[in-house]
């Protein structure tokens, strides 16, 4: 059975009708959709044991303890870290990167430099913009050559001995560029240099392992790998995490604490301040025990079908440009498009008439869009639950646009 | 595989009308866009929520606005109602065009904007606004 028929099922919000249509979603990089088996968990969780975590002694206390770490434990397995003091719950990407820069930064000296990418999300580039401000250190970023990948040779020019960190995309949520994070990450790693991957387009499509890509920092985001918003997670390989003092204070973060003093708590507990997001990190849990039963190699070649179907029927239409590799094997599950003649918000805004969610604007990419000449693409995204019927329809409702306004 | 694609656009289909036909015709066939040489003011802002750019450019004369232009990479709702704004100001004292407010330009544009797109509507106006407020520049 093809993966979508087996999962679409598990999908409730499937069953909505949007604009009279059935709703084909194709937004599931911005926001995957959940299914029923993270959804209950989270709703058991409320129902039968929700206390606060740590420092409850009683049962129900226990319980929410044992479940916050549990699902600690199934991320380590999902994305095969090595120790569970390595996986730091945060309430999201931007929520891990910005818990780094303001961690490690605190160590950098003027005249120093971070290395980013043109292709960066917001949240991978800002927390760096505003660690450069405040510490005068230096931001560089990596161009972009071709259909939208990284100069590596102008990444090598860019290192200098001063280079303290590099901080980059694994798989880019416009042009859906799987950037050679490997290479990336033993250069800098033999330089010294510590290095962050922004793993939230990956993780949810790729079988990644962090043990053998072994980057300092690899984060993402709970809500775009079938899991609940408001949970992230930040990993941190031990021995740097060891090293790091803790970005923010707080409650549950120390071991003992004096009016002007505190040690801090043991590993991830260290950098986890105040009541961590129990029960979206419960649906996490639930959410890579329903990815790792699918299996992530099923996943991805599912995904690579749907996008090589995506650039191949877009990719015929006359009016239609397409960014990022043309080579659905080197490329995430997203497809960026423009339609001659179509503002994207107007063209997302006429295709969700047709029951079709795809995102619209500038992806939260402005410096790429920039440097592609461009205001904004439409965006189609895939998951798991999508079938080729579901394309077909974008390309048809697409083609429509023509005969539109 | 040989795809075929022809099922897809053997013609017009029938959606509902998304947008109004004033938005429709102003987008299409905006009446004030354009450059003003030499103009005694000028704002440009941009929608965060889309990277959408609009630029508003004003002669005065008379107490009030003489001309206005707009310029802008923009979605149609915006462009029509930057190009209405722009008709709105024209020719207009500067105490009427101060007062025009989104309910304004939301009865000429004739469209039930939804929430997400509200913005699109506000930032030609906050850029007229924008505009005004170079007091120093008028004559
Ligand atoms: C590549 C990338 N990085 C970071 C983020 C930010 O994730 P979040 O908003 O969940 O913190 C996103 C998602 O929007 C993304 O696509």
């Amino acid at each position: 059975m093809s993966l979508a028929l087996q999962t679409r099922p598990d999908f409730p919000i499937l069953e909505r009708r949007v604009n009279g249509r059935p709703l084909i979603y194709l937004d599931s990089a911005a926001s995957s959709q959940k299914p029923r088996q993270v959804i209950e968990a989270v709703k058991l969780y409320y129902e039968r044991s929700h206390a606060n975590v740590h420092r409850s002694i009683h049962t129900l206390g226990e319980e929410a303890t044992a479940l916050l770490e549990t699902a600690r434990d199934s991320v380590k397995e999902f994305i095969g870290a090595e120790h569970r003091e390595e996986i730091v719950f945060t309430r999201g990407t931007t929520d891990a990167i910005n818990l780094v820069a303001q961690a490690v930064g605190r160590a950098f000296a003027p005249g120093d430099e971070v290395i980013v990418t043109e292709m960066e999300h917001h949240s991978n580039l800002i927390p760096w913009q505003i660690l450069a401000r405040d510490r005068s250190v230096k931001l560089k970023a990596v161009p972009i050559v071709a259909e939208g990948f990284l100069d590596l040779d102008a990444f090598d020019r860019l290192f200098t001995e001063r280079t303290r960190l590099v901080a980059l995309t694994h798989v880019s949520n416009v042009l859906g560029t799987i950037n050679p994070v490997g290479k990336i990450v033993a250069r800098c790693r033999r330089a010294g240099s510590l290095v962050l991957v922004d793993g939230a387009q990956a993780v949810p499509h790729l079988s990644v392992n962090v043990a053998r890509l072994a980057p300092d920092f690899y984060v993402f985001s709970g809500h775009k790998m079938l899991g609940p918003t408001g949970i992230g997670v930040l990993y941190g390989r031990r021995e740097v995490l060891e090293g790091l003092e803790p970005a923010w204070g707080g409650g549950e973060m120390i071991k003992e604490v004096w009016l002007d003093r505190a040690q801090w708590n043991e590993l991830p507990w260290r950098f986890e301040p105040g009541t961590p997001p129990i029960a979206p990190a419960v649906g996490l849990g639930a959410a890579v025990e329903y990815l790792g039963k699918l299996g992530m190699e099923r996943v991805l070649a599912h995904e690579q079908e749907l996008t090589r179907l995506c650039l191949d029927r877009l990719g015929a239409l006359e009016e239609v440009t397409l960014y990022g590799p043309r080579n659905p094997e080197i490329k995430g599950a997203v497809v960026a498009f423009n339609v001659k003649g179509w503002h994207p918000h107007d063209g997302a805004a006429l295709l969700d008439q047709d029951g079709i969610a795809v995102r619209a604007g500038h992806h939260c990419a402005m410096p790429l869009m920039r440097k592609l000449g461009i205001v904004g693409t439409l965006r189609a995204s895939f998951s798991v639950f999508n079938t080729p019927e579901e394309i077909e329809v974008l390309a048809r409702s697409v083609a429509n646009l023509k005969f539109q306004l | 595989m040989a795809w075929n694609l022809s099922f897809a656009v053997t013609g017009r289909y029938h959606r509902s009308v998304l947008y109004s036909s004033v938005i429709h015709e102003r987008f299409r066939r905006p009446r004030f866009r354009g450059e003003l040489p030499d103009p005694d003011a000028q704002f440009e802002d941009v929608n965060p929520l889309c990277g959408d750019r609009v630029r508003m450019a004003l002669t005065f004369g008379n107490g009030g606005i003489a001309q206005a232009r707009f310029l802008g990479d923009s979605c149609a709702i915006c462009t029509a109602a930057a190009d209405i704004l722009a008709e709105m100001v024209h020719g207009r004292a500067f105490s009427e065009a101060e007062k025009i407010g989104v309910s304004d330009l939301l009865s000429r544009l004739e469209a039930d904007i939804r929430p997400s797109r509200i913005k699109c509507v506000t930032l030609p106006l906050q850029v007229l606004k924008g505009a005004l407020g170079q007091v120093g520049s008028r004559t």
